[in-house]
């Protein structure tokens, strides 16, 4: 009787185990009314690619982000199905986007939200086309199911500032990797957190800028980690968590703000020891920095 | 029988700390010598790299055909550049070292310039081979040098960790090998730049021009101040912080901040002409509800409010919540790639964010743009076979040695990248070749 009891609460619990994990995906309705063009990113992307997909237009991985790849098989379907060729999913091509493939949203969400490797062509039974990320090699499903529920977990886990991130890529400027926005975003947040917004992309331009000067390393974490070039890095401030404008303030100096004009040396005026800092030409003060040559 | 007690538990005591005195000793020495092997692997590799170089040189002079010339070149550029980021990884930050950088960087930039030229039909000429033969024997007089201050350092087993001492408390007297060294290593070269000026090693960097596009009267601050609020959206009454730029600025500017707690704006605006560089908007972006596309329409209204013209989107991409448009200048179909803007929407409610305008006015004039001698066509044969073109523009570009060439542009796929590739439309030069990539998988979100 007591077994019984036991395996009744065993067979409960994996079956609302079950229950969450199918619960895990929202739900998500066809294309919203907006245009979708390169560069976006979210669930329309989605779409897109796995409908560009299932009629065998688009070969790369369905990752919510719209790059070169789902361009020219957007181009190459509104080309083929003699719609204007201008790169843009609107509503015309959409609407026979939509005629002319299926897409089982949920089905597709839940391979992104496991982080499973998949695909969606037409034609192939759907369960062919996945295999878990953590199954080596090229094993089908097996074990797929007890690593999902925690890559699930990681997916929620990680993305603290942005939950709603369903996308497995995200978009980079040309050139960097995100390791290196991290990096310079770390130095950043060490550097100059208490600063304005201006002057924490002001110090990221200062690196980039150091990166493209003669007389510095030509990496980004050959100018970070120069000897005695950064107080954060030589008393270890750059190993704090930077926030997310730390961030987005290296994102804004990579794409091309430069609020020092030009500047290589930046330096605090109230704790600057060395005189030779003090005879470089200054550009301009933002915050407690002075920017100079 | 209590003294006994406390003699003991003071005896332990003692041992316990002198245990983890010397426990903490031992590893602030590890921490110290970790240091010091990576002072010293910098700067060994630094010796041993500019010891190859100079190799590389004499043998790229000794060889007879010049068409194998180029990998010899890539060779040493490539070892110029490792040098490079040696010497950024020692702690010379506070020693005037800067002429060897711009040393190595000049070897580096002849090298690499002459090893991507087609050197069957462009032969190094007599100049060239003349800048070559002097840098290989200015290389040699630095690999001498290096190679002193190296053994002498290990022969007296200094510590790179006493240089950055030596060189942080300032001292004047600093009497130390390597400083010593690396300082006459830096006197030599003074010597040689000079003599290195007629080569054509000079510096071509093609961002070093005065601004080409700021014309108009010297307006003053209470004008920048009126155009900032207008261009901040605030009233009147608000605060806003103006300053001047100093002398080390490439143009005068005006900077004026604005802070008003959950919203900070800040804007660069030239003396002249009261043209806005750099806008920079910083407030909490809440949840998107308008789509990229929307956003590019806001920022196209935006930079044609701003007497922006004929500019065409080259590239957008969505960030967090916040989309990020690059505008390039068309001049009559043909794309200056020079003349950029970026401008930045906040995708919650289509807000400008910022705009990025320097390229543009330091760029930006009317072009004497020639018509292309090659036909579309004729272009195409110079591509790589494999490649699969999709799109063709006609496009302006700075090419490696800094001049503005006129080409076609073709993007393109081999197998799962996209390629932009720049066919001079003059005489069919491959002038450039990028991949294209700007996305990349989550790391985060797996």
């Amino acid at each position: 009787m007591t077994i019984k009891k036991y395996i009744f609460i065993i067979i409960i619990c994996l079956v609302a185990i079950g229950l969450q994990e199918t619960y895990n995906p929202k739900e998500v309705d066809a294309f919203t009314n907006q245009i979708v063009q390169r560069g976006s990113v979210g669930d329309d992307v989605i779409e897109l690619q796995a409908r560009l997909q299932y009629i065998g237009y688009y070969k790369g991985k369905i990752d919510g982000v719209f790059g070169w790849g789902t361009y020219w098989a957007l181009r190459n379907f509104q080309k083929d199905f003699s719609l204007d060729i201008d790169g843009l999913a609107g509503l015309k091509t959409r609407q026979k986007l939509v005629d002319a493939s299926k897409f089982d949203g949920k089905w597709v969400h839940t391979q992104i939200a496991q982080g499973n490797d998949f695909t969606y062509y037409g034609g192939t039974p759907l369960s062919e086309q996945t295999r878990s990320k953590k199954g080596t090699g090229g094993k089908s499903n097996t074990g797929g199911g007890e690593a999902a529920p925690q890559q699930g977990a990681q997916n929620t886990g990680n993305n603290n500032n942005t939950p709603e991130r369903t996308t497995t890529a995200v978009n980079v400027p040309q050139g960097f990797s995100q390791n290196d926005i991290n990096l310079m975003a770390n130095a950043v947040h060490g550097e100059a957190r208490g600063e304005p917004y201006e002057g924490q992309v002001a110090v990221a331009a200062v690196i980039l800028n150091r990166v493209e000067s003669s007389s510095f390393p030509n990496t980004v974490a050959g100018v970070i980690f120069e000897p005695r070039a950064f107080t954060a890095v030589a008393d270890g401030q750059i190993w704090l968590t930077p926030n997310e404008k730390a961030r987005e303030a290296v994102l804004d100096a990579i794409n091309g703000w430069d609020p020092t004009g030009n500047a290589i040396y930046y330096f605090n005026p109230d704790t600057a020891t060395s005189s030779w800092i003090w005879g470089r030409p200054q550009i301009k003060r933002i915050g407690k920095h002075i920017f100079c040559k | 029988m209590l003294r006994w007690i406390a003699i003991i538990a003071l005896a332990v005591g003692v041992a316990g700390t002198a245990a983890w005195g010397y426990k903490e000793h031992q590893e602030k020495n590890a921490i110290l010598i970790q240091a010091e092997n990576t002072y010293q692997r910098a700067f060994h590799e630094l010796t041993y790299n500019i010891d190859l170089m100079h190799d590389k040189i004499g043998t790229a002079i000794a060889m007879n055909s010049r068409e194998r010339l180029s990998p010899q070149l890539a060779e040493i550029w490539r070892l110029t550049s490792d040098s490079l980021s040696n010497v950024g990884q020692l702690p010379l930050t506070l020693l005037p070292f800067n002429k060897t950088e711009e040393f190595l960087s000049n070897i580096g930039e002849f090298t690499y310039r002459t090893a991507i030229r087609d050197l069957k039909k462009d032969p190094l000429s007599d100049e060239e081979l003349e800048t070559l033969e002097n840098l290989y024997s200015q290389a040699g007089e630095i690999k001498d040098e290096l190679r002193q201050v190296q053994h002498t350092a290990m022969e007296n087993n200094l510590r790179w960790m006493d240089v950055q001492l030596a060189l942080a408390t300032e001292d004047e007297q600093a009497d130390n090998t390597i400083i010593d060294g690396f300082k006459t290593v830096e006197k030599k070269i003074e010597g040689f730049s000079e003599g290195n000026i007629d080569s054509s090693i000079s510096g071509t960097s093609s961002e070093d021009h005065k601004y080409e596009n700021v014309n108009g009267t010297k307006i003053n601050e209470e004008k920048a101040l009126e155009y900032s609020r207008n261009l901040f959206n605030i009233k009147q009454t608000q605060d806003l912080k103006i300053t001047g730029t100093g002398d080390g600025a490439d143009i005068p500017l005006y900077s004026i901040a604005y802070n008003d707690g959950n919203k900070s704006a800040y804007l660069d605006l030239t003396q002249q002409g009261g043209h806005p560089i750099t806008l920079l908007v910083d407030r909490p972006v809440k949840e998107k509800t308008i789509s990229l596309n929307e956003g590019y329409k806001k920022a196209k209204d935006y930079i044609q409010k701003h007497n922006f013209e004929n500019m065409e989107l080259l590239n957008s991409s969505e960030y967090g919540n916040v989309g990020i448009y690059t505008y390039i200048y068309n001049q009559d179909g043909v794309r200056v790639f020079a003349d950029a803007i970026e401008v930045k929407v906040a995708l919650d409610n289509g807000d400008i964010l910022g705009l990025t305008a320097n390229n543009y006015y330091l760029n930006h004039h009317k072009r004497d743009i020639p018509k292309p001698i090659l036909s579309s066509n004729e272009a195409r044969d110079f591509v790589n076979p494999n490649v699969d073109i999709q799109e063709e523009y006609l496009a302006v570009i700075s090419n490696d040695l800094g001049e503005e060439v006129l080409t076609y542009e073709f993007l393109g796929i081999l197998g799962d990248d996209t390629y932009r590739i720049f066919i001079n439309a003059e005489d069919g030069t491959e002038e450039k070749v990028e991949k294209l990539n700007g996305k990349e998988i989550n790391y985060a979100g797996i």
